[in-house]
């Protein structure tokens, strides 16, 4: 079956995920599979198992910077979402593709890998974490929901993210220093040419 | 009687921590209700109700882990 690829541009996160709830919905009703690229003003999402103290400020002060701050159903801990930060929501239905959570989770973190070494990066995946790393730095997070074997949700891909917003949270609750395809690479990355490459990758992976 | 058993999500995910119930004890749930939802490091699964009826207890809470193709509630 087809995959749909849409483009939401720049888009508010809760309305992004009603988009991506209903999204979701049709998807479990029979649709193809959809891949929804887009990116999000400031806000730090919440997954479900966050734990308070990954909140370097109080939540008051934060919102009181102008960051957004949301509860959302996916596993995990505290991210940030930005401008320049390439969201990628694969709405799957994960009966066509093995019904396994674990290897689909492994094929999200090989299409980001394929993704940066089309960019000259090289990353890796470390044993027992998710996400995708430059060396000690993580470049790309991933958290995945899922809902009758229909999983939503995805990566949050580093482009030109403006890092000194990772100092008001511990990123997926972890001691760890979050980097950028525009910090390694020196300049910034044309927002396009990644989209076209995700869009060329997860078709390679899923279909 | 019906058990809600915690589904195998993968080869090498043995267990998961059930991040919140949307029903509670004594309460009439019908077949393919969201009833709970487990969450492994990086991904939540929503598990339904498996058949309807009254969901007459919970074995493994909010915060706890369950094991996989283990008991996590009984529907009567």
């Amino acid at each position: 079956m087809k995959m749909v690829i849409q483009d939401w541009g720049l888009i508010n996160y809760t309305e992004g995920l009603e988009r991506q709830k209903k999204c979701v919905q049709n998807v479990i009703a029979g649709a193809g599979d959809h891949l929804i690229l887009c990116e999000h003003p400031v806000v730090l999402t919440l997954g479900r198992m966050t734990n308070p103290k990954s909140l370097l400020y109080q939540r008051k002060e934060i919102e009181g910077r102008g960051v957004m701050i949301a509860d959302v159903d996916r596993g995990g801990d505290v991210t940030l979402h930005a401008p320049g930060q390439l969201i990628v929501y694969p709405v799957f239905n994960l009966n066509n593709h093995g019904k396994n959570l674990k290897s689909y989770m492994e094929r999200l973190q090989e299409v980001a890998v394929d993704l940066l070494k089309n960019f000259g990066i090289l990353a890796i995946s470390i044993s027992g974490k998710r996400g995708v790393y430059v060396g000690e730095d993580k470049i790309i997070s991933i958290g995945v929901g899922v809902r009758k074997w229909v999983a939503y949700h995805g990566l949050g891909i580093n482009v030109n993210t403006d890092l000194s917003l990772f100092e008001l949270i511990k990123p997926c609750g972890l001691d760890v220093r979050m980097t950028s395809m525009q910090k390694l690479k020196g300049h910034p990355v044309p927002m396009q040419d990644v989209k076209a490459k995700v869009i060329e990758l997860f078709q390679k992976h899923f279909l | 009687m019906t058990k809600i058993i915690l589904p195998e999500l993968g080869e090498g995910i043995t267990k998961a921590t059930i991040a919140c119930w949307h029903a509670k004890v004594g309460e009439n749930v019908v077949i393919g209700q969201e009833i709970c939802e487990a969450v492994t490091d990086k991904a939540s699964f929503v598990i339904e109700a498996p058949a309807p009826g009254k969901l007459k207890s919970i074995s493994v809470d909010e915060g706890q882990e369950g094991l996989v193709g283990g008991v996590l509630g009984i529907i009567e």
